[in-house]
């Protein structure tokens, strides 16, 4: 067995198909509200925020910064999971940081979108490396 | 309509075993009643009200109503994780208040150590059904690197330190070494929480709680079955519980539901944080006391890493005994879910039961409070507020 952490396949459902499909064409969607204007992740039908069910959605320039990270030790191949919030936007997404050094990350610090396969034919999830 | 004073706690029981390989689940529920209802002074045929969780065998309670032969006039298995076990208390006095029942039994009883369970490091599958799966379980969540996500940010805004944090497991330690059924008895020093091996940045293993099994149990009845029991009188004064989530995204780690559970609670109780004599504060990491302690009113936020440290909460030197049995970081943490222990050793300080090197003097106001879920992503507080009455 390999010490590489595989990283499960997202089950999809319709009400999510199109942020999938996003991410297979190396886009990250995010859902906003037609009715309030907010956006919000993970995507729904209703907004979070208002309740309308008028929502759609619109490409992210993949930029963003740290919100908060946790390097994880206790396996043989640490890994970052992080809160990452998407430039011009209120909204936090969780994720990886990718392609860095572990011992050098920080909240506050910049990162850019890194599509990243999962495991089988699943869709492939958007993580984050330092810009 | 308010609870307050319309319901007390009779009975408490928290089961000495750590590891109860031998043992069924529902035996394990059914031998913590029997401990609560021994101490209460009741049996099982005077159960008129059942509350269980999630950790409960079968569908709901009825596996558990079945099997302890129960006949009950109300159930309610309301389930937030290991903040479950203070919202049924709130719960039982509630129901208790409107006449739905007047003795109610609340059970928890858990195996994950013999079971091998690595309850903090594993990421948990809660089902393609569950919307937020997705877009989570590939990133590896596991509870101790949500909680450390927490407290990185609460380092980040307000400057708190590990040192602060290892103060936290430090106090727990002190008062576990009183307890004989303690998982960890043995005191340690913020020295030996920042040596222990990182899990998950910033959190170290010595900043997490054990792993037990056990269970534990209490008992809530009404006024006139309390006045008829030769047991001290701990009432039901008030309460607050409140769940938080990702606010569609709007990720705000640095605050919990506590927030709001803990002012419902001192405003329908009447009293301050400043009065309280002996705090129960959920410890399933030194992170998730501290902030609960600021969303508590105890200090203000930001301001915790300075009220933990040099001893505030060790009881006879600080100001704010806290977790006396040694909590989940030390004593234990029985199914994963350590909101029973904190309502059952908050009843033996208002008894004057705890044990004498850390019973507070004159305890007659004591809180309870616990989180369930994680305090990351989706979780619940529940809040209570005992006094002691004569």
């Amino acid at each position: 067995m390999s010490d590489k952490r595989t990283i499960p396949a997202p089950h999809v459902e319709e009400e999510t198909r199109p942020y999938w499909e996003g991410l297979r064409d190396g886009k990250l969607l995010v859902k906003h509200c037609r009715t309030c204007e907010a956006a919000h992740h993970y995507p729904r039908s209703f907004c979070p925020h208002c309740g309308s069910d008028d929502t759609y959605f619109k490409e992210s320039d993949g930029r963003g910064k740290i919100y908060s990270y946790s390097v994880f030790r206790a396996v043989p191949e640490p890994y970052a999971i992080a809160y990452v919030t998407l430039a011009g936007t209120d909204i936090s997404m969780m994720t990886n940081i990718v392609n860095c050094d572990l011992d050098r990350l920080a909240i506050g610090q910049e990162v850019k979108l890194c599509i990243v396969d999962t495991e089988g034919d699943g869709p492939p999830v958007p993580m984050f490396e330092p810009v | 309509m308010t609870l307050k004073g319309k319901a007390y706690i009779a009975g408490a029981y928290e089961h000495p075993t750590r590891k109860a390989a031998d043992k069924s689940l529902a035996q394990l529920h059914a031998e913590v009643a029997k401990g609560a209802l021994e101490d209460a002074g009741l049996t099982k045929d005077d159960v008129d009200g059942y509350f269980c969780a999630g950790d409960a065998p079968g569908l709901g309670g009825l596996s558990m109503i079945d099997y302890m032969g129960l006949k009950l006039r109300h159930i309610d298995t309301t389930e937030t994780g290991g903040s479950s076990y203070v919202i049924h208390v709130a719960h039982a006095a509630q129901a208790i208040a409107e006449g739905k029942c007047k003795i109610a039994l609340i059970t928890l009883a858990g195996k994950p150590r013999s079971s091998g369970e690595a309850t903090g490091t594993k990421p948990r599958n809660y089902g393609n059904d569950s919307p937020d799966v997705a877009f989570e379980l590939p990133f590896g969540p596991t509870i101790v690197n949500n909680y450390a996500m927490c407290a990185h940010r609460h380092m980040y805004e307000f400057g708190t330190t590990s040192e602060q944090l290892a103060w936290i497991k430090v106090a727990a330690s002190h008062h576990a070494q009183h307890n004989p059924n303690a998982m960890l008895q043995k005191v340690v020093t913020v020295e030996d929480v920042i040596g222990s091996p990182v899990i998950a940045d910033p959190l170290h293993r010595l900043d997490c709680c054990v792993i037990s099994d056990g269970g534990g149990a209490l008992v809530v009845v009404a006024p006139e079955i309390a006045a008829k029991l030769d047991r001290p009188k701990v009432r039901i004064i008030g309460a607050g519980e409140a769940p938080k989530h990702q606010m569609g995204g709007r990720v705000d780690l640095t605050y919990s539901a506590a927030a709001a559970s803990g002012p419902a609670a001192f405003a329908e109780a009447g009293v301050r944080p400043s009065d309280i004599k002996y705090a129960s504060i959920y410890d399933s990491f030194t992170i998730t006391v501290l902030i609960q302690l600021e969303d508590l009113g105890f200090c203000a936020k930001g301001e915790g890493g300075k009220f933990v440290s040099d001893g505030n909460l060790i009881s006879g030197v600080g100001k704010l005994p806290f977790n006396t049995d040694g909590g989940g970081l030390c004593n234990n943490h029985p199914g994963n879910r350590g909101g029973i222990t904190k309502v059952i050793e908050a009843v033996r300080q208002l008894r004057g039961e705890a044990h004498p090197a850390v019973q507070v003097a004159n305890c007659d106001l004591a809180l309870a409070h616990g989180t369930g879920g994680s305090l990351g992503t989706r979780h619940a507080a529940g809040t209570v507020i005992l006094e002691r009455v004569e």
